[in-house]
């Protein structure tokens, strides 16, 4: 039977002595008799061998592709060695939350830095230490904008649908009313926006590159956004921040994103992490730990889990979010990846991933049927073709090359392509497609 | 020590990527970002060199002894990590077909089929990420199930004031009002207050047992069913059941949903504040309601579906999965009888480091404890001037992570140790030396007491002045 328990079977007996009582089961005399000792029905336990032997089994039933088109949230980018190195150090793996800051300084420091680079990251001025994933940072931004006079939350239909189903979620459990913004040819529709906006909106969530990886006209929200007296929130991709217009620069209140691309493997949807970012105006209103630096009782430079009065722990009821556990290693890895990636390596996947993603598009056009959706727009590493054959068919043609292909959505298939992506999968890729839609 | 950003030089690089292979593709000029962000420029030696340092100045559960209470803080086993990192798990993308995912289908398959025969449900869900993202989640069931049957009195949870402060901010969360309870002076539900407060507005009870005290409440049994028979429902916060695994199921106490905390009881490592795993197990009357997608067994393999009344999403995709991994390795390895056997430890370790402590740090409440206990310093403050804070960070000077400070609530001077039985006796021996020293040195020199500690890296923080003038982020123009 395997078990962690270090102290022996005599060792038991003689603290079940000191403690003073005959046995285990009198450890549980409070337990009610007809409940207690339930017989599980679950096998003994096992060696360590025959679990990892187990556990490899149940991997290898899994198919690793060999090269992946496909991101629709989750996306398969280069993770530098050092990542990995550093962030599995045990001291990092196996710590709490750093609640004695004398000795959690290693962690604080991190989160710090963290907070420190998705700030010049976004342009934003102050950020959280993190919060689950992309989908609940989406719904934590809309809580922050919510007030007495503010309520309704009006979200891109751009936007993932796993943002919008779990923004749904949250604000149906506050009694909040989410009004979804149309897409029109694969953008969100600024019109339409300012149709739906009245005095009782609170915020306007807008993803960057959307869904559909087109590349919104992200100041014009804001402006419209703001000109109704609500807040603007964007939903950013941290691999294409390093290039694109900061949500500061677009008049964004807050932003937010899936920090999955900056250095976390894709590990079937998690654990990833959900960054967080605003102004100075609502720092306040940010949910979960945040770090910051003070000074000890020697006069030393040092850091603290801070502004600890909005939190849980001490507001209860009033608390604006529950959140206390966040994804604090993952914060850890993405804050690795990008001291590791630096401003020019950041830069550099941005224009790989840009660049082989238009290859990829141009080479696909010159198949008739794989015209762009949306060929006026301008895309980041995402974009969706239109296909003269089920998308299936072609797809299935991929993954029996070890392709993972695009995700196929209402009008076609959504591609992916980023720095991992080589010439020669690329031209592979365009090959099947041509034979499939010749056959 | 430096920051990051402080060891920066510019034109510094790593050489991690290659160069482009296909025509470089600038994007559209309007909307590119004016500056580059400023993020740090360094070697890959610096780097290294940079969190060797951090790790230096970090206590983890492999450092040492950490009696946090309410948190579990277990030895998490190196085949753990070993298992999450294999390219099987790690490498597959959330939106491959089913067919090339059955392994991962049959981990979260597997996982809840064995969790509910820990606790006594029929379904769960591994999508939310913490605790706390849990019992926002359960209570959304429990919102879910009453609107279903059209019962739109149902508006109130009660909670006792005794409970983490989760309970109350999650139930606010989930939009229902909040009413709290007194509590015995154990921490058990003063039975005549609930039934005081239970009516046609009760939507449900939350719950935590083994109490934030210590102890499992005896009148479980009628506690549940004074809220059933109000027409609420039991939610069970499952922060302390490594107490009580193979000992007593929430289901057969009369709870509905349970939430876990995969990083507390079932030893997957906290990360220094996760990534967690919060699932949620349902009984039959809340498990129609339960988060889409869920894995289950279908024409010999297993495919995803949608409980038939879900609630939705909380999180994109399917929850922590690597924590699901390392938590499904952990059951496999103890089975049922190792389970019950890592209880039974951890409530006699409590036992026993409690016995070591009580001429020095009485507790808060006489008897037998559960898998932690509190202590109350109060007389110690009385008599000496030496308070819970001052013990607690003198104890970081013994290599000790301190127990849990001033929580809870009901208890003044409170500090709450929570063992775990991956330690030893030695280990607790050792421990208890070192905290009745710090004691009986509080009457003889409570000056080194409040200047402690002096052998970390850092003493004790201005907390005040962090919260009064926030310095959040790195300022390059300081330099």
């Amino acid at each position: 039977m395997g078990s962690y328990i270090p102290s022996t079977g005599a060792q038991r007996e003689e603290m079940l002595r000191a403690v003073g009582v005959p046995s285990f089961e009198a450890l549980y005399a409070d337990v009610p008799q007809e409940i207690r000792f339930p017989e599980l029905k679950m096998g003994t336990g096992r060696s360590e061998l025959e679990v990892a032997a187990e556990l490899r089994a149940m991997a290898a039933k899994n198919h690793v592709f060999s090269s992946i088109f496909r991101g629709a949230g989750a996306y398969d980018h280069y993770i530098p060695s050092i990542v990995k190195r550093v962030t599995a150090k045990e001291e990092f793996v196996t710590a709490y939350t750093p609640y004695q800051a004398e000795i959690s300084q290693g962690i604080l420091q991190s989160i710090f830095e963290y907070q420190t680079m998705i700030c010049e990251l976004t342009g934003m001025d102050a950020a959280n230490a993190s919060v689950y994933d992309g989908a609940t940072a989406a719904a934590e931004a809309a809580a922050m904008c919510r007030d007495r006079r503010h309520s309704r939350v009006l979200v891109s239909a751009a936007a993932h649908p796993a943002v919008r189903s779990t923004v749904r979620t949250y604000c149906e459990g506050a009694g909040v009313e989410v009004a979804e913004v149309p897409v029109r040819d694969g953008r969100t529709d600024l019109e339409a926006l300012q149709g739906l906006l009245a005095a009782g909106d609170a915020c306007f969530y807008l993803q960057q590159p959307n869904f559909y990886g087109v590349l919104e006209d992200a100041a014009a929200f804001g402006a419209a956004v703001h000109a109704a007296g609500a807040k603007f929130i964007m939903g950013v991709d941290p691999i294409a921040a390093a290039a694109l217009a900061t949500p500061a620069e677009c008049g964004a209140d807050i932003a937010v994103g899936e920090g999955q691309p900056l250095g976390m493997p894709l590990s079937f949807g998690g654990p990833y992490l959900g960054f967080m970012a605003c102004t100075h105006e609502l720092f306040r209103k940010l949910p979960g730990r945040i770090v910051g630096e003070t000074t000890d009782s020697r006069g030393e430079r040092c850091f603290v889990l801070t502004l600890q009065a909005r939190e849980q722990h001490i507001r209860r009821e009033k608390a604006s979010s529950n959140i206390c556990s966040n994804e604090a290693l993952c914060a850890m890895t993405a804050a690795v990846y990008m001291a590791a990636m630096g401003p020019q390596g950041m830069a550099q996947a941005a224009q790989l991933c840009t660049s082989k993603a238009h290859y990829l598009a141009s080479r696909l056009g010159e198949t008739p049927g794989f015209e762009l959706a949306y060929p006026k727009a301008e895309f980041f590493h995402e974009f969706v073709t239109r296909t003269p054959v089920e998308p299936q068919r072609l797809l299935k043609a991929l993954e029996e090359q070890d392709i993972l292909g695009g995700l196929p959505v209402e009008d076609g298939i959504l591609w992916c392509v980023t720095e991992k992506n080589t010439k020669e999968q690329i031209d592979r890729l365009v090959e099947i497609a041509q034979e499939v839609a010749r056959a | 020590m430096k920051l990051i950003f402080e060891k920066s030089v510019p034109g510094r690089c790593c050489a991690l990527l290659p160069a482009c292979d296909v025509p470089v593709r600038p994007l559209e000029s309007r909307f590119a970002r004016k500056d580059p962000p400023r993020l740090p420029e360094l070697s890959e030696v610096d780097l290294s060199r940079h969190y060797t340092a951090l790790a230096g100045r970090v206590h983890g559960v492999n450092d040492g002894f950490y009696p946090l209470g309410s948190c579990t803080m277990k030895y998490n086993p190196a085949l753990h990590e070993e298992l999450a990192a294999l390219p099987g798990f790690a490498g597959v993308h959330p939106l491959q077909p089913q067919h090339t995912v059955q392994g991962c289908l049959e981990v979260l398959a597997r996982a809840e089929a064995l969790l509910c025969e820990v606790t006594g449900m029929e379904q769960m869900t591994f999508q939310p990420a913490a605790g706390a993202h849990g019992e926002l989640t359960g209570l959304l069931l429990i919102k879910a199930y009453h609107r279903d049957r059209g019962d739109a009195a149902r508006t109130k949870i009660i909670v006792p004031d005794s409970a983490h402060g989760t309970n109350p901010a999650s139930a606010s969360m989930a939009g229902f009002e909040v009413v709290n309870i007194p509590s015995a002076p154990d921490g058990c539900v003063d039975l005549e207050a609930l039934r005081a407060a239970v009516g046609p507005d009760t939507a449900g009870l939350m719950l935590t047992n083994p109490n934030t005290l210590g102890l499992f409440d005896r009148n479980i049994l009628q506690i549940t069913r004074i809220v059933h028979e109000a027409g609420g429902l039991n939610y069970y916060d499952g922060a302390n059941l490594n107490a009580v695994m193979g000992v007593a199921r929430p289901g057969d106490m009369g709870f509905d949903v349970v939430h876990l905390n995969l990083h507390k009881t079932f030893s997957t490592p906290h990360g220094g504040g996760g990534p967690g795993s919060g699932a949620v197990g349902a009984g039959a009357l809340l498990a129609p309601f339960l988060p889409a997608p869920r894995a289950a067994a279908a024409g010999g393999g297993y495919a995803f579906e949608t409980p038939p009344k879900s609630i939705g999403t909380v999180k994109a995709f399917y929850g922590n999965f690597l924590v699901v991994v390392r938590a499904l390795a952990y059951i496999l390895t103890l089975g049922g009888d190792g389970l019950s056997e890592a209880s039974e430890n951890a409530v006699l370790n409590a036992n026993y480091l409690k016995a070591l402590l009580a001429p020095y740090a009485p507790p808060a409440c006489a008897g037998v404890c559960m898998h932690e206990f509190v202590v109350t310093l109060e007389r110690l403050k009385k008599e000496t001037g030496v308070t819970a804070l001052d013990v607690a960070k003198a104890m970081l000077d013994c290599g000790i992570h301190p127990p849990t400070m001033y929580f809870p609530l009901i208890v003044h001077e409170a500090l709450m140790f929570e063992p775990t039985e991956t330690e030893s006796k030695e280990t607790l021996d050792w421990a208890a030396a070192q905290i009745t020293g710090i004691l009986r040195r509080a009457a003889e020199d409570p000056q080194s007491l409040h200047a402690a500690p002096c052998t970390t890296p850092v003493g004790r923080p201005d907390e005040v002045a962090a919260a009064r003038a926030p310095k959040l982020r790195y300022r390059f123009d300081t330099l």
